[in-house]
């Protein structure tokens, strides 16, 4: 009993601090005058110090890798759905800060291909907490609406069980007029995998191309028989056909990519996409990130500012 | 009443609401010139707030770079018990990556390069975007002395006896554009070869298409990053999904303790794959 008290106090202080963080409970909340003007000037000083950022480059493509949220729960003795929750509910202030600073476009790594290995009664908890918060995004209240934003699920979505598809699919139709700000949410996702799907799919593109152009007359007509021709002539698939069939096509490269809980690896996550972007490694578990965090990484990507545009244009 | 009459009295009456109108026009004017003055200074004090505080980052930065030689200066000289036995067996494979106008230093890579010798690390990758250590790749290997390259060292030598640091030299062609030669590879073999059925393109199949165009698929195990910031800086992606990334600072001011520091951080990591 006393468990189960102590989880319920954990989850409801965690709800307050998500509604907070929202500013969802500012209007509704009559008898919180002190609240609501402490919630005010709080909300008045960040604007101010994005003002203070927004005399330098801002980044326009942020991307979050959201560890360390069972280290959280096994941290304070909670169960992994409550630390991925607790994840959840940091996330939504860190999304409404990054809109808030403006930047355009955000790209959370939400479930790795990878991930399903793990035990099937978490990967079950998983899917259901994504359906859960993927039907939450069509709320009146919620950050789409709030902002803008137009919500892109990136991955191998065959993957994913039906509802879960469904839903997402619902979302990114419901939100594709949207054109303030970007959400990718990368599901049944891994950098390999986008790869492999972008080389088949440029591959199929240009077989079609080919059979357009001289219908019935199939692969033997194309034997390529020149020898004298350049060995990039003579390709028929080019990077360009591959940059075009990549599931992050719809984004420019990420300039800040965030994995918390210290841990220095991508995990096959924008391998292809961040040959310029600065990897920045908090200690800080998931749960625990803050706008501090963000305000930290946002003043070191203005001091790289110079020396990332120049390798920008490099390679 | 007179016309002329009416014409004083008109003109009595006009004069004080012209007067009145330029008033109030040149007060709008003023309020205006106030407002703009107001937002200028606005403008002004944010720039000022915002130099102040990049100057603390630099301030701050510049004392941790004073307590990390003096860290490494400890740590090189041995002071420290933890960082005498290194479980080098962890890091079977090194990749370093250095900004191409730093890799252009040959005498600061072989330096580098015998510190991992001394250290133990018998596979290194040296990446740099534009190629220029590929370029300088036969004048290192003869300063260094010990060195052959990785594709010459056969399966048989055994690692432990290995008496000699492999060398692998990459540049940015061999990522992307070698994954799209890949792509292109596999057009012709499962496209444009027949009418036969067109496979579900796989990892494994990818890996064999990029083995087939020459690319190593060994993946580093820890990867430091020698330039201004921690950027990757386009090493092929295929090979980096579960490598560690660590920044060491310029190529300039590099330190043999960071570089210990380093990898006894890395062989206390744990990975879960994910899973």
């Amino acid at each position: 009993m006393a468990l189960e008290s102590k989880l319920k106090d954990n989850s409801t202080r965690m709800n307050k601090l998500y509604r907070f963080g929202m500013g969802l409970d500012m209007k509704n909340n009559s008898d919180g005058l002190v609240s609501r003007l402490f919630g005010n000037l709080v909300s008045s000083m960040r604007k101010f110090l994005f003002r203070i950022l927004s005399v330098g480059p801002i980044p326009n493509h942020l991307a979050f890798i959201l560890d360390g949220n069972r280290r959280y729960a096994k941290k304070w003795n909670l169960q992994e759905e409550t630390g991925y929750k607790c994840g959840f509910w940091a996330l939504m202030p860190m999304l409404k800060y990054c809109y808030e600073l403006g930047v355009t476009y955000v790209t959370i790594y939400a479930f790795s291909i990878d991930n399903f290995k793990r035990g099937p009664k978490e990967v079950q908890c998983l899917m259901g907490l994504m359906q859960e918060k993927i039907e939450g995004l069509l709320e009146e209240e919620s950050i789409v609406h709030q902002f803008g934003v137009r919500v892109h699920f990136i991955g191998n979505l065959k993957l994913l069980p039906e509802s879960v598809k469904v839903g997402a699919e619902k979302v990114m139709k419901a939100t594709a007029n949207n054109n303030k700000k970007v959400l990718l949410i990368c599901v049944a996702y891994t950098s390999t995998d986008e790869i492999v799907h972008a080389a088949q799919e440029s591959c199929q593109r240009k077989w079609d191309e080919i059979r357009e152009m001289k219908p019935g007359g199939g692969a033997h007509s194309f034997e390529i028989s020149n020898e004298s021709q350049e060995e990039e002539e003579r390709r028929f698939i080019k990077l360009v056909d591959l940059e075009q069939c990549i599931y992050m096509g719809v984004a420019p490269d990420p300039d800040i990519l965030f994995r918390t809980a210290g841990e220095t690896r991508l995990s096959n996550f924008l391998l292809w996409q961040t040959p310029t972007c600065l990897l920045y490694s908090p200690g800080v578990l998931f749960p625990e990130i803050g706008l501090r965090h963000l305000v930290w990484a946002v003043l070191n990507f203005q001091r790289a500012y110079s020396y990332v545009e120049k390798k920008k244009k490099q390679l | 009443m007179s016309i002329y009459h009416v014409y004083d009295l008109n003109r009595g009456l006009n004069v004080p609401k012209r007067r009145t109108n330029c008033r109030i026009m040149g007060l709008g004017a003023e309020v205006q010139k106030v407002l703009h003055w107001i937002a200028q200074s606005g403008k002004i004090g944010l720039c000022l707030l915002w130099i102040i505080l990049h100057l603390i980052i630099g301030i701050w930065y510049f004392a941790v770079d004073i307590v990390r030689a003096i860290e490494s200066y400890l740590i090189s000289s041995g002071l420290f018990k933890r960082y005498k036995a290194l479980d080098i067996s962890k890091v079977r494979y090194l990749a370093i990556v250095i900004d191409s106008e730093e890799a252009r230093q040959t005498s600061k890579i072989i330096e580098l390069l015998r510190w991992l010798a001394a250290i133990g690390i018998k596979s290194v990758c040296l990446y740099d975007p534009d190629g220029v250590m590929k370029k300088f790749k036969e004048a290192i290997m003869a300063r260094l002395g010990d060195a052959k390259l990785s594709e010459e060292v056969t399966v048989n030598d055994p690692l432990l006896d290995q008496k000699f640091i492999a060398l692998e030299f990459v540049s940015f062609l061999d990522g992307k554009e070698a994954v799209a030669k890949a792509a292109n590879l596999l057009f012709d073999k499962y496209y444009l070869a027949g009418d036969q059925e067109k496979p579900i393109f796989t990892e494994s199949i990818m890996v064999e298409a990029l083995k087939a165009i020459g690319c190593v698929e060994t993946e580093p195990d820890l990867m430091l990053v020698y330039g201004p910031t921690r950027c990757h800086l386009g090493f092929p992606a295929w090979r980096i999904r579960y490598t560690e990334i660590v920044h060491m600072g310029r190529l300039k001011t590099m330190k043999c303790g960071s570089l210990i520091k380093a990898i006894h951080k890395f062989t206390m990591v744990r990975q879960n794959y994910g899973t």
